[in-house]
């Protein structure tokens, strides 16, 4: 099971999901120059503040050579998922529909937040129990989509830290392959530092993955 | 060379901030008049700023010996060995000044000069703490401004850059007001062999610029050296406030290590204070070797800057690395691959000199000596103020206040209530090292890959050290350790940054002569080396100078982050107990803050034998992993400790406080209150009990643990009008 | 070519920072001030101003949840 992390300049937490991944399977780079992406099973689109969020947060990364493979591979339904900027990033790029906005306090917030799983049909949510404790960190995470959507994650009643509407924290597309989500889930695997809820969600998609391994 | 012209008859070195005699100086060592960029330079060399003539010969009282000491004062940064092959390189600095101007950028700006100064010595910045002063936020608007938008400024900044910020401290005093306090503290990391000097080296070897463009940021006063008057519509040439620009900083922090780690460089140096000028001419006196610079070859943000506009530019995000020219190739491809900007400017000479030409023309040469090391340098002439310098207040809290108003009192208080609206704007946890966060414990905790684990704190005073500056600021530097051994840490070495007003008036010379003095009685007793630091001076209002303010960042190591201490209650039944010889007193204490009293009496001495005891009793208790919470008795004294760890917790605690002791009464650094199950503290001062939902202390008060919450949770959002 | 794009929340999405200027006009003293928005400018020297508006949906704003407008395309520089 190998996972292929992308990076672009700017990119903060693409050693926290390397990291995490490398839990569970073996994980490399794909830097956003390089078109190759080293046969992953699986994309993630890490956190961070890709291109210093210029203009939109991730409508500059989105146009990365390496975005028209991962676009690629999503549209083969290899299962790609984006975490924070990641998200930015794949709704800019239309892989996932909607847009994050900036969060209704104004301010960037930090704080471990308990998120209810809406849909535990996915890749993403298949090895994973009903909530979360997994910590959020953005300045522009409120969710805002017009049309109908499919819900992955949901903050508990209470605990939405940026006003997205329906509470809304995950999202994914109609096929199911493409999972956004504003909280970090590299960020709850290690023991050492609190909750490691967010290790189940690496651990779904290596489950994915292995089921589909003939493809 | 071109003669400046400027508007007023005014000398041009005293528009500058020479003195008539540094000039003179400046003269005899010539053997001419300067030109306008050599002036220029010169004159920041020689600024307060930058040659440090009033502290240098105070900062050499300082211990800076120690076991683990890999690098020490005079580089950008000093490091410790932590074992396993690593290296922990750290400092603290100042922003006050730009900050009061600009406080978001002028704190930004901060943090982004700290980051650089800790990756220029090769090690990849890992965290950041800030210690921040501002006016009272109760009765000021723009202190409210300032705190608001500094911390969203250091947020900001470390946020983008994928740095956490994992500690800090903020305190509001009224004579702050004027003169806000913004001091940022950079930890990083590095393998001991890929640590680097600042010292050039090499005649023919290539200076290279790199990072960011040049613009007019920060050119301040030098600007009276323009060759035109600025007229209304030269908007554009005025000197501008820095901007950083965090994105800029990440790729030249990659880039940078990548350059390291391939040993690609001689040397690297950042560009802060006095740009180009002082970075080129502190490697090539380091270095014992001459500089030319063609100032034409700066790639500018801005067309028709003057050379000295272009030697002076405080401009943001960029370094200066001396590279060997057949490594040049690889050098420029590794700066293209991280988008980083590298443009050659100069060479390294054998002349001694620094020289600055514009277009094949000279127009500066100035032995590097006269730089950077002959700036005369002042013997203070301390005195005692002879009249009280700080004003009492209006009192908060009536005299004859009940224990349990006055707990809910200081909880509520600024310097106490809980920063968790801050610190939520800053995230903690990026790079996946930290064990520690804010309010979990009383130090930050990182772990190293297969080291163990690093902890840091961030501590300074200005109340207690106005009272007593010699004992204030030994009790500063015991407290940061004290803050250490409650995770279970143990010192391994300082940074400081000196806060004070104007040197020159012989209360304050005084105040910084005796606080340094405490200092050093401190790190002599504890064996903590200092490996570097910063001063700020001149921090006055017409009203006076700011409190003395030593702030303080330690660095410990602790061999098994899983045992890392908690600072909470945890289980119901837990013993707590009380450890070192803790003689509280209510000189410059926040109780006395609030019945109005202004700083003033003795501190009483301290045993610094028994502190040292006491530390090593607590980090061994929780090092032993016996322990379910530890927790140093700070501002509040013992009481708000206590509602500390009960807050902390979730639980509330039983307790019978040592006859006599007062509740009240601040020992900082000295004393511990630590909880773990009874056979655990065998040996100790068992005080009380961990369970249920009130605190209780007998014969004084009793307050549910719900109504400590709600004094504590919202007493600087209330002050802040800050709503969710 | 020098153009201007202006781009601003569309109507109906909650815009945080046109309330929090809204709230902090009065504040200072300036009365009747309402329906305050905040966006941004995009100034850029074009060859073929006809471009814009594909520049615009493709990358200058984001259609779902912006405006944007070209205000300006005048011969000449700056």
């Amino acid at each position: 099971m190998r996972f292929g992390v992308v990076r672009f300049p700017g990119s903060c937490d693409d050693v926290d999901a390397l990291l995490a991944a490398g839990r569970v399977g073996d994980a490399v780079f794909l830097w956003h120059r390089d078109r190759d992406l080293q046969g992953v099973d699986a994309v993630l689109i890490p956190g961070g503040f890709s291109y210093g969020d210029y203009l939109r947060a991730g409508a500059i990364a989105r146009f990365a050579p390496v975005m028209e493979e991962v676009t690629e591979f999503a549209r083969a339904g290899g299962p790609v998922l984006g975490i924070c900027n990641g998200f930015q990033v794949l709704c800019e790029a239309g892989l996932l529909p909607g847009a994050l906005l900036p969060n209704t306090s104004l301010r960037f917030v930090f704080r471990q937040v308990r998120l209810q799983v809406a849909d535990p049909d996915t890749p993403f949510t298949c090895a994973c129990p009903s909530v979360l404790s997994i910590p959020v960190k953005h300045t522009t995470g409120r969710y805002h989509c017009p049309d109908p959507v499919r819900v992955v994650l949901r903050y508990a009643p209470g605990e939405n830290p940026n006003g997205s509407q329906d509470d809304i924290a995950g999202v994914c597309n109609e096929a199911g392959n493409v999972l956004g989500l504003m909280p970090h889930p590299e960020h709850a695997v290690d023991p050492l530092s609190g909750s490691v809820d967010g290790l189940c969600m690496f651990e779904s998609i290596r489950a994915h993955v292995g089921r589909h391994a003939a493809v | 060379m071109s003669a400046a012209t400027q508007p007023s008859s005014e000398p041009r070195h005293r528009a500058l901030g020479l003195t008539d005699a540094e000039y003179d100086l400046i003269l005899a060592a010539l053997g001419r008049e300067p030109s306008g960029v050599e002036l220029a330079m010169l004159s920041l060399m020689w600024s307060e700023h930058c040659a440090y003539k009033h502290s240098k010969k105070l900062l050499r009282r300082l211990p800076t010996d120690g076991p683990h000491v890999l690098v020490g004062p005079g580089e950008n940064a000093g490091a410790v060995d932590v074992g396993g092959g690593l290296a922990v390189a750290f400092k603290v600095e100042s922003h006050n000044h730009p900050s009061a101007v600009e406080p978001f950028q002028g704190a930004a700006t901060g943090v982004g000069g700290i980051l650089r100064d800790v990756f220029a010595v090769g090690a990849r910045p890992i965290a950041v703490l800030d210690s921040l002063r501002f006016g009272e936020v109760a009765g000021s608007e723009r202190s409210r401004y300032l705190l608001e938008r500094a911390v969203a400024g250091i947020g900001h900044y470390g946020n983008s850059i994928g740095v956490p910020t994992v500690g800090g401290e903020i305190y509001f005093e009224p004579s702050y007001e004027q003169n806000c306090l913004i001091n940022a503290m950079c930890v990083g990391l590095a393998p001991c062999d890929r640590l680097i000097r600042s010292a050039a080296a090499g005649e023919g070897n290539v200076l290279l610029l790199l990072g960011a463009l040049t613009g007019r940021d920060g050119i301040g006063g030098a600007s009276v050296l323009a060759s035109a008057e600025l007229g209304d519509g030269d908007e554009a040439k005025r000197p501008s406030v820095q901007i950083g620009d965090p994105f800029a900083e990440k790729k030249l922090l990659e880039c940078c290590l990548e350059l390291l780690d391939r040993a690609l460089l001689v040397s690297l140096q950042d560009l802060g204070a006095a740009g180009l000028t002082s970075a080129a001419s502190e490697m090539a006196s380091k270095g014992g070797v001459g500089i030319d610079i063609d100032a034409s070859g700066v790639p500018l943000r801005e067309p028709g800057m003057e050379p000295f506009e272009i030697m002076v530019s405080e401009s943001q995000e960029r370094m200066l690395c001396v590279v060997e020219p057949e490594r040049m190739a690889d050098v420029l491809g590794v700066c293209e691959h991280w988008e980083t900007l590298a443009t050659p400017i100069g060479q390294i000479t054998d002349t001694g000199l620094f020289r600055v030409l514009n277009a094949g023309e000279l127009v500066a040469e100035l032995p590097v000596g006269l730089l950077v090391d002959e700036c005369p340098l002042y013997e203070l002439a301390p005195a005692p103020p002879t009249s009280p310098l700080y004003p009492g207040a209006e009192p908060q809290l009536p005299a004859g206040a009940v224990a349990s108003e006055t707990l809910l009192a200081l909880l509520r208080s600024a310097n106490i209530a809980s920063r968790r609206a801050v610190f939520e704007q800053y995230d903690p946890v990026v790079q996946s090292r930290t064990v520690r966060r804010p309010e979990q414990a009383d130090a930050a905790v990182l772990a190293l890959e297969g080291a163990g684990a690093i902890a840091v704190s961030i501590d300074g005073n200005g109340r207690r050290v106005a009272c007593d500056p010699r004992a204030g600021a030994a009790e500063v530097v015991y407290e940061c350790a004290a803050n250490l051994a409650c995770v279970g840490a143990e010192p391994l070495g300082m940074t400081n940054c000196l806060n004070f007003g104007n040197p020159e008036k012989p209360h304050v010379a005084w105040q910084l002569t005796e606080a340094v003095e405490g200092l050093r009685d401190a790190c002599e007793a504890l064996g903590v080396p200092v490996v570097g630091g910063n001063v700020s001076l001149y921090n006055e209002s017409p009203d006076g100078p700011i409190l003395p303010t030593p702030v303080v960042g330690m660095v410990g190591r602790l061999p098994e982050p899983s045992r890392a201490g908690r600072l909470g209650f945890v289980h119901a039944g837990d013993a707590i107990a009380l450890v070192g010889r803790f003689c509280p007193s209510r000189a410059g204490s926040e109780l006395a803050k609030l019945l109005g009293d202004a700083p003033a009496g003795r501190l009483p001495a301290k045993n610094a034998e028994a502190i040292g005891d006491a530390h090593d009793r607590v980090r061994s208790l929780v090092r032993s992993g016996a322990l379910s919470s530890a927790h140093d008795i700070a501002e509040g004294g013992i009481v708000v400790a206590l509602a500390e760890c009960c807050l902390a917790g979730g639980v509330g605690a039983r307790v019978h406080l040592p006859d006599g002791l007062d509740p009240f009464g601040e020992d900082l650094g000295t004393a511990f209150v630590v909880s773990g199950p009874p056979p655990a503290l065998t040996g100790c001062q068992v005080i009380g009990r961990v369970g249920g939902d009130t605190l209780e202390i007998e014969g004084l008060l009793s307050v549910e643990v719900r109504d400590l919450a709600d004094a504590h949770a919202r007493g600087l959002d209330q002050l802040l009008a800050w709503d969710e | 070519m020098r153009a201007r794009v202006l781009v601003r929340p569309k109507t109906g999405i909650l815009d945080p920072q046109g309330q929090a200027v809204e709230r902090a006009l009065p504040a200072l003293g300036f009365d009747g001030v309402a329906n305050v928005h905040v966006g941004r400018l995009i100034e850029l020297d074009v060859d073929d101003p006809a471009q814009l508006p594909a520049m615009c949906e493709r990358l200058l704003a984001n259609p779902l949840i912006e405006d944007y407008e070209i205000v300006e395309a005048v011969q000449g520089h700056g």
